[in-house]
């Protein structure tokens, strides 16, 4: 049953015209992106090698594929949240709206099935969605810019990866993104069980995200023990995977961090969906 | 016609200090049309909701085809079909997509042939593709009809079936009630606020209000089906009057207003009083007879 209802919610969100609406954002904000880079990307990049110029000199093509996608991952990262919420956040306050849940829970299938096939649909749309950020930064960004080595300014100075040494970073980069835009996912699912109309969800979604961010930036001693608890601390965790050496444990971490957030947030929405009467 | 398909015993749903149903009890045998009644606000959706498990009760228990409900949620809910106050669909998908998606997870067939004939079946052929979006309410009603059947239920619960539709709609959902019982032997329950369409269609009745079970039965022995009211519309009210009080001493005068009389009266006595009012030349301009359920209703619900 687990599998039919989750192909009945992959039908149903693409048939959804909002669920095409990340993938056109995303398109549209990459391709700007680019297109700047493109233009007049040099002048972009000299503003973070002027202070390295006196005492390095770069040769090769700096502005390569690499950096633009790493440049397009850095600005896009915290506003993808945005496009999940939006689908995902409606998967069940939006079937409370339409009226379609009481027909859906009459129907001889758990609700914990129900629910879980929601959340392995969102899942699905999330890769999606991380895959297509991919896609564009990556692919399009190497097709319009060529290959090169990678110039990462980190906390810890300059460090520049090889053109060959790059690929399986962006693949581990991607994994933890999209774990992390999992955990949005699961959050906007979460709050979806406790409304019945699909905006609420969405916008408590991301006020919680940045909340949780500027908690996570501001420098208050009172919040230094919460700080590494909260998910949006390692939604930028997908960074490390262009550190040399790199952090494994910090990875392993951050990981571990993102996926107790998915089981509590799931198991919370589980609960709270079996026992809502359902009266709308 | 003795196993029970639905029983329902000292059902209580309370919200927060509001008690939507105190203590509702009936039982529903196989083959019945079950007519399920009660003003607003009595507790009929909250029942019908707590028979589908979309609401956990406070107290009582439900039992569907001998099992409680609670227990064995999954495997009887395959044997129930249902409609709950109005059909809600995915307004971006068609009518097929929209029974398929039903059907999947009911048990049911999701073959276009299957769902082209359950379309087909329910009035809605050459609108299998359409976007339920453009779809009238008595077209969402049939495409609801058509859900509630798709995976051949045993049992069918449709709470207000007919609300919305126009007079030929809720003829030929009537005429579809009827049909499967009839033909096809499921059971139904039907909840309404049409007391005709009950007479009409229903076999047995429940009366809730404020949330109690207050009279179930034999729709035909509660009513005394025997029993009618006769409205008499005649020339002399007064004269006619005499006539009845004095020939048929069974029958009782309701009331007289204007050239309208109200008898209540043994249906087989209406021939001969339209005769015994001919023979002393009291013009009938018109005759309806009324059965008795609105009455009865009003007269339980008050008591």
């Amino acid at each position: 049953m687990l599998i039919k209802s989750t192909y009945n919610e992959f039908i149903k969100i693409a048939a959804k015209p909002r669920s095409y609406l990340g993938l056109v954002a995303i398109t549209v904000l990459v391709g700007v992106i680019l297109f700047a880079l493109k233009a007049d990307g040099m002048s972009f990049i000299s503003f973070v090698t002027a202070s390295f110029e006196q005492t390095l000199s770069f040769e090769g093509n700096i502005l390569n594929g690499n950096l633009v996608a790493f440049i397009v991952l850095q600005m896009l990262v915290i506003h993808i949240p945005l496009l999940v919420a939006l689908v995902t956040g409606d998967l069940v306050s939006g079937e409370g709206a339409m009226g379609t849940i009481r027909m859906l829970a009459a129907k001889p299938i758990s609700r914990s099935t129900l629910l879980m096939s929601k959340f392995f649909a969102g899942a699905v749309y999330t890769l999606l969605i991380v895959i297509w950020l991919g896609i564009m930064a990556v692919v399009v960004g190497k097709w319009m810019f060529g290959p090169g080595d990678l110039m990462v300014l980190n906390s810890d100075g300059l460090v520049i990866l090889q053109d060959a040494d790059i690929n399986w970073r962006y693949v581990g980069g991607f994994a933890v993104a999209f774990l992390a835009l999992l955990t949005v996912s699961s959050l906007s699912i979460c709050l979806s069980c406790f409304s019945d109309n699909s905006i609420g969800p969405i916008v408590i979604t991301m006020a919680i995200i940045i909340l949780f961010t500027i908690i996570g930036t501001l420098d208050v001693t009172i919040f230094d023990n919460l700080r590494p608890y909260l998910f949006t601390t390692h939604m930028a965790s997908w960074r490390s995977y262009f550190e040399d050496p790199l952090p494994v444990a910090d990875i392993n971490k951050s990981v571990i961090i993102l996926l107790v957030h998915n089981v509590v947030l799931i198991t919370i929405a589980l609960i709270k969906f079996n026992k809502k009467d359902i009266t709308s | 016609m003795n196993d029970k398909i639905i029983e329902v015993t000292h059902l209580a749903k309370r919200f927060g200090a509001f008690e939507a149903v105190r203590d509702v009890n009936f039982t529903v045998y196989k083959g019945d049309v079950f007519g399920f009644l009660g003003p607003n606000g009595a507790g009929k959706s909250t029942t019908i909701r707590c028979m589908l498990s979309l609401i956990t009760p406070s107290n009582g228990e439900v039992k569907l085809f001998g099992k409680p409900l609670a227990a064995h949620r999954s495997e009887v809910l395959r044997k129930v079909g249902s409609i709950i106050e109005k059909p809600d669909f995915y307004k971006y998908l068609s009518a097929e997509r929209n029974l398929e998606l039903f059907s999947r997870v009911s048990g049911g067939p999701t073959s276009k042939k299957e769902i082209h004939k359950m379309l087909d079946y329910v009035g809605l052929k050459g609108r299998e593709r359409d976007k339920v979006a453009g779809f009238s309410h008595g077209m969402k009603q049939r495409l609801g009809i058509a859900q509630t059947l798709i995976h051949d239920p045993e049992l069918i619960v449709l709470d207000e079936p007919t609300t919305g539709l126009d007079p030929q709609g809720i003829i030929d959902i009537r005429n579809l009630i009827l049909q499967l019982r009839t033909e096809h032997n499921k059971t139904v329950i039907l909840s309404s606020h049409i007391l005709s369409e009950i007479e009409i269609i229903a076999n047995r009745m429940v009366i809730i209000n404020k949330g109690n079970s207050i009279i179930e039965g034999e729709v035909a022995n509660l009513l005394n089906e025997q029993e009618l009211i006769a409205n008499l519309e005649v020339d002399d009210v007064l004269h006619a009057t005499t006539i009845i009080t004095d020939h048929f001493p069974s029958a009782q005068v309701v009331s007289s207003k204007g050239q309208f009389l109200q008898v209540s009266t043994d249906r087989e006595l209406v021939p001969q009083m339209v005769q015994a009012l001919a023979a002393k030349n009291i013009k009938l301009y018109s005759l309806e007879s009324k059965r008795k359920l609105e009455d009865y209703f009003i007269k339980m619900v008050k008591n």
